[in-house]
């Protein structure tokens, strides 16, 4: 993943300025004519230099149309929720930050997704109905099929982030060899600088693979096999509502790899998200409104980090370019009947229903150059993302973000299902909601840790070109009464 | 003398220069290991060093000293002129070198203590120095070294100066009293005028880790030595030796120092334990030196680190026990993909590789220019007035300007020029490996 701050180039020929139409030259960024905003020109507000762009809440897949007697029924509608978006706006107007003129904004499908009529949304009749209970949600309710009980005696309302740092249960198969021997050549003794004092070889860090399983979420993070190190993190709690109810959280972090210490950017913001979301729902704070907190407060620990002294113990001013440390964040609460994520950057939230047969779904939308590309309509999915740039980001957590932006949306899913969370390492191995829900486990939501190690394992066996963490969050819709298919 | 309630000796702080990043069955791990002293009882502390030091003046009194006269003059008045920069206290001797060696002060292979009346002695004795004889410089550091390490010194000095060739003993003599004594004493050299051989006198200091220069004009020597004698009052701590650990199956392809001037120390290991070894950095002042390390790693899997070399400074212990790792550095290896982080050679790195490359440019073009190889001497000596100037060593870029007509620096375009003062060009040769340290 790369930072890039500049506004990219805007591919365009002719003004995009229907009084205008002049030819223009790829580098500028204005009209020479009619000095129109090229980079942001399906954009109305021209003329602002916008580099972060607010994309507001997601447009959803929208609902294929209901047959009454079906599972098929839509599902993601923030309109079904009378929450608000990180601007305080409703939700159900299309979202803040959404352009006055998003209109025309292509919907955007994660693949193959049922058909749907054009101009029939589910909001088209008014209440949203809920679907028939899927009788797996009985057996979601007894929180025990988590079989690596790593974490599963820690009672829901303990509301322990799991901060990175504390990782007790890495994979590492420390018990082969006696403490302090080198793992690499068997034969010396790792020095206190953690190499070995005979090959020389860097001995697993902590963070090169974590684990982490409380009842209801798990987590798991990985080097992969291209990085030297994990810059990843993720913090996992379980907390509950003032009324006693549980409620689930998961926080991944990407560090930005060209900026200055990103591992420590990224653990540190899954720690400060990770504990003010289990800190404030308790209070009785919306699941939404702490999401949102969340983010400033996880962008505010990595802002800090430019005044931390960093591991030489000498405080370094931030490179001049723009390198201090920084970071992408996603996170995911579930609390009773509602599914809320947050997220800035690259790092994504995805709904897969444990039904397959209903439609999964990309619930974030990235702060990246091919989504801005896509979402101004300047070009193409497939050319966007073939584009060399496309995984630049256009959004992160840091001392040099332009604006902090943080998006939240809530749902209230009708069935249940899966929250996947998780950072690019993952999803360029399974990018669609449908090639992700292919690869998740059927018995995800009853093995979350074993879920989440298989798609870490399939994202190495792609190659593992990047830091790969997952976290998954089982959804069931509470009032799971009558168990009727 | 030695005052132990003050913390005398210098404190060393090891700093490590590289790109870590290799590519995938990248194997050179390059660093540059910057090693600075600080704190020692030097410069401006009066009578505070780290232990007793003593000085063995080796003056060339070959008949050639008397042509001219003022060589012989130079070389007492410069002698008396560092015996006044001598701190009360510190051990000293004076020896006439010709064909064998002479104690000329104090008698009897000892060493006198610097006092008012030692020094008025000295200079009463350095009078009497008269030319005639022959060279032997073998003769003279084995003199020096038996007064040297008859005592219990902690900084052992000599200071050689000589004004012809090393014509009455084998070069392996000399090499054979070198070997015999590096790692025993320090030793600066000088040649006066131009009758000396560079190499020879360059060889010395290389071999005793001491500097090597050329005083063309008899009547520079005081303000020579006086300013040699402030760097040798200077050094708090000797017999500093860099000790490098290596991983099984690593080799180490060099290490040279390469500021303030560049010699090559990959020779002169001393295996000092399984996978490490020491090189000799001889004695310490206030002073930053840089060290140039190329370690050859086994190519490991893409994702992995290892660790290439541990360099530490070692000290010997004042009390005479075990020497003891000072400070130390890390140099590592990580092997990526991303070509961007392989490709980047640190600046540092780059830096003093051009440095070394200067000094080898223009070592091999005054050979071609001496053995009558012209376009060998003109794109050698171009190619170092290239390096000079683009590394800003202005120098070296200012001696070779007095070799060759500089067309083009940025090209490294030059012209020989037709006469060459003989003074010229060996102040190029001896100086060759002055270094610069990078541009901040």
């Amino acid at each position: 993943m790369d930072q890039n701050p500049q506004p990219p180039s805007h591919g365009l020929d002719a003004c995009p300025n229907p009084d205008c139409a002049e030819p223009v030259d790829p580098r500028d960024r204005y009209c020479g004519a009619c000095g129109h905003d090229l980079s942001a020109s399906a954009d109305p507000p021209a003329g602002q230099d916008r580099p972060t762009v607010p994309i507001g809440a997601p447009v959803w897949p929208e609902a294929p149309p209901r047959d009454p007697g079906s599972l098929s029924t839509a599902t993601q509608h923030p309109g079904d929720l009378p929450g608000t978006d990180s601007g305080g706006r409703d939700l159900t107007r299309g979202g803040a930050g959404a352009p006055a003129g998003s209109g025309e904004v292509p919907v955007r499908t994660d693949g193959p997704a049922p058909a749907r009529p054009s101009g029939e949304t589910a909001r088209g009749d008014g209440d949203f109905e809920l679907a028939a209970p899927d009788p797996r949600a009985a057996v979601r309710a007894e929180p025990a099929g988590v079989p690596d009980s790593s974490g599963s005696p820690e009672p829901p309302v303990a509301a322990v982030p799991s901060a990175t740092g504390e990782a007790g249960e890495t994979g590492e198969a420390a018990g082969v060899a006696p403490a302090g021997t080198c793992v690499a050549c068997r034969a010396g003794r790792v020095d206190d600088d953690g190499y070995c004092e005979n090959c020389g070889h860097a001995q697993p860090r902590e963070r090169d693979h974590m684990e982490r399983a409380l009842g209801t979420v798990a987590a798991v993070s990985d080097r992969g096999l291209r990085h030297h190190r994990n810059e990843d993190a993720f913090a996992v709690a379980e907390t509950a509502l003032p009324d006693g109810r549980p409620a689930t959280v998961a926080i991944v972090c990407d560090g930005v790899s060209s900026a200055h210490r990103p591992d420590e950017a990224s653990a540190a913001a899954a720690r400060a998200a990770g504990a003010l979301v289990a800190e404030a729902l308790p209070r009785g704070t919306h699941p939404q409104q702490a999401m949102h907190e969340a983010i400033v407060a996880a962008g505010e620990a990595v802002t800090a980090l430019v005044r931390v002294p960093g591991p030489d113990g000498t405080v370094q001013d931030p490179p001049p370019g723009g390198n201090s440390p920084a970071c992408t964040i996603v996170g995911s609460v579930v609390a009773d009947d509602l599914l809320v994520v947050g997220w800035v950057g690259d790092s994504r939230a995805y709904w897969v229903p444990d039904d397959r047969g209903a439609p999964a779904a990309r619930l974030t939308e990235d702060d990246s150059w091919a989504a801005q590309m896509v979402k101004a309509g300047l070009m193409s999915e497939e050319q966007a993302y073939a584009d060399e740039r496309a995984h630049a980001i256009t959004g992160w957590l840091g001392a040099d973000a332009y604006e902090l932006e943080p998006h939240t949306a809530a749902f209230k899913p009708d069935r249940p299902g899966v929250v996947v969370v998780c950072t690019d390492g993952l999803w360029n191995y399974a990018e669609a909601a449908d090639a992700l829900a292919r690869v998740l486990p059927a018995d995800a939501a009853l093995r979350p840790l074993h879920a989440a190690q298989v798609l870490v394992g399939h994202a190495l066996d792609g190659g593992g070109h990047d830091n790969i963490t997952v976290a998954l969050l089982p959804f069931a819709p509470p009032a799971a009464g009558a168990a009727s298919p | 003398m030695a005052n132990f309630a003050k913390p005398s000796v210098p404190q060393f702080s090891v700093d490590v220069y590289q790109n870590a990043y290799l590519p995938d069955g990248g194997r050179d791990v390059d660093a540059i290991v910057t090693v600075t002293a600080t704190g020692g009882g030097t410069s401006g502390a009066t009578g505070l060093v780290g232990g007793p030091a003593g000085i063995v003046f080796l003056v060339d009194c070959s008949g050639s000293m008397n042509y001219p006269p003022a060589k012989m003059e130079g070389a007492r008045a410069a002698t008396a002129a560092a015996l006044d920069t001598l701190r009360d206290g510190t051990s000293f001797a004076v020896v006439a070198g010709t064909h064998t060696a002479v104690q000329v002060y104090p008698d009897h292979g000892r060493l006198a203590v610097a006092g008012p009346r030692t020094r008025a002695e000295a200079k009463a004795a350095l009078g009497r120095l008269t030319p005639g004889g022959g060279t032997a410089i073998g003769t003279w550091l084995r003199l020096a070294d038996a007064l040297l390490t008859g005592e219990d010194l902690v900084i052992r000095h000599g200071i050689l100066l000589t004004d012809g060739r090393n014509e009455h003993e084998s070069p392996e003599a000399l090499r054979a009293a070198l070997d015999a004594a590096a790692g025993r004493f320090t030793c600066d050299a000088r040649g006066v005028g131009t009758d000396w051989e560079v190499k020879e006198v360059t060889g010395i200091a290389a071999a005793l880790l001491g500097t090597a220069d050329i005083v063309a004009d008899p009547a520079g020597l005081a303000a020579d030595f006086t300013a040699v004698m402030e760097n040798v009052m200077g050094k708090g701590v000797g017999d500093v030796t860099l000790r490098l650990w290596t991983p099984v199956g690593a080799e180490i392809a060099f290490v040279k120092q390469v500021a303030p001037s560049v010699a090559d120390l990959t020779g002169r290991r001393a295996d000092s334990g399984p996978r490490s070894g020491d090189y000799p950095t001889g004695s310490w002042g206030d002073e930053s030196r840089d060290y140039h390390v190329r370690v050859r790693v086994p190519a490991n899997a893409v994702g992995r680190e290892m660790l290439a070399a541990r360099v530490s400074l070692v000290l010997p212990d004042p009390a005479g026990g075990d020497a003891r790792p000072v400070a130390q550095g890390l140099v590592r290896a990580v092997w990526t993909h991303d070509v961007a982080m392989t490709t980047a050679i640190h600046p540092q790195v780059a830096h003093y590789t051009g440095q070394a490359e200067l000094a080898d440019a223009i070592q091999e073009g005054l050979d071609a220019r001496k053995s009558g190889d012209q376009d060998g001497a003109t794109a050698k000596l171009g190619r170092a007035v290239q390096l000079a100037a683009a590394s800003g060593n202005a120098d070296t870029a200012k001696l070779l300007s007095k070799v060759v007509d500089v067309v083009d620096a940025a090209a490294g375009t030059v012209r020989l020029k037709a006469k060459v003062a003989e003074a010229d060009e060996m102040t190029l040769e001896t100086r060759s490996t002055k270094t610069v340290r990078v541009k901040r």
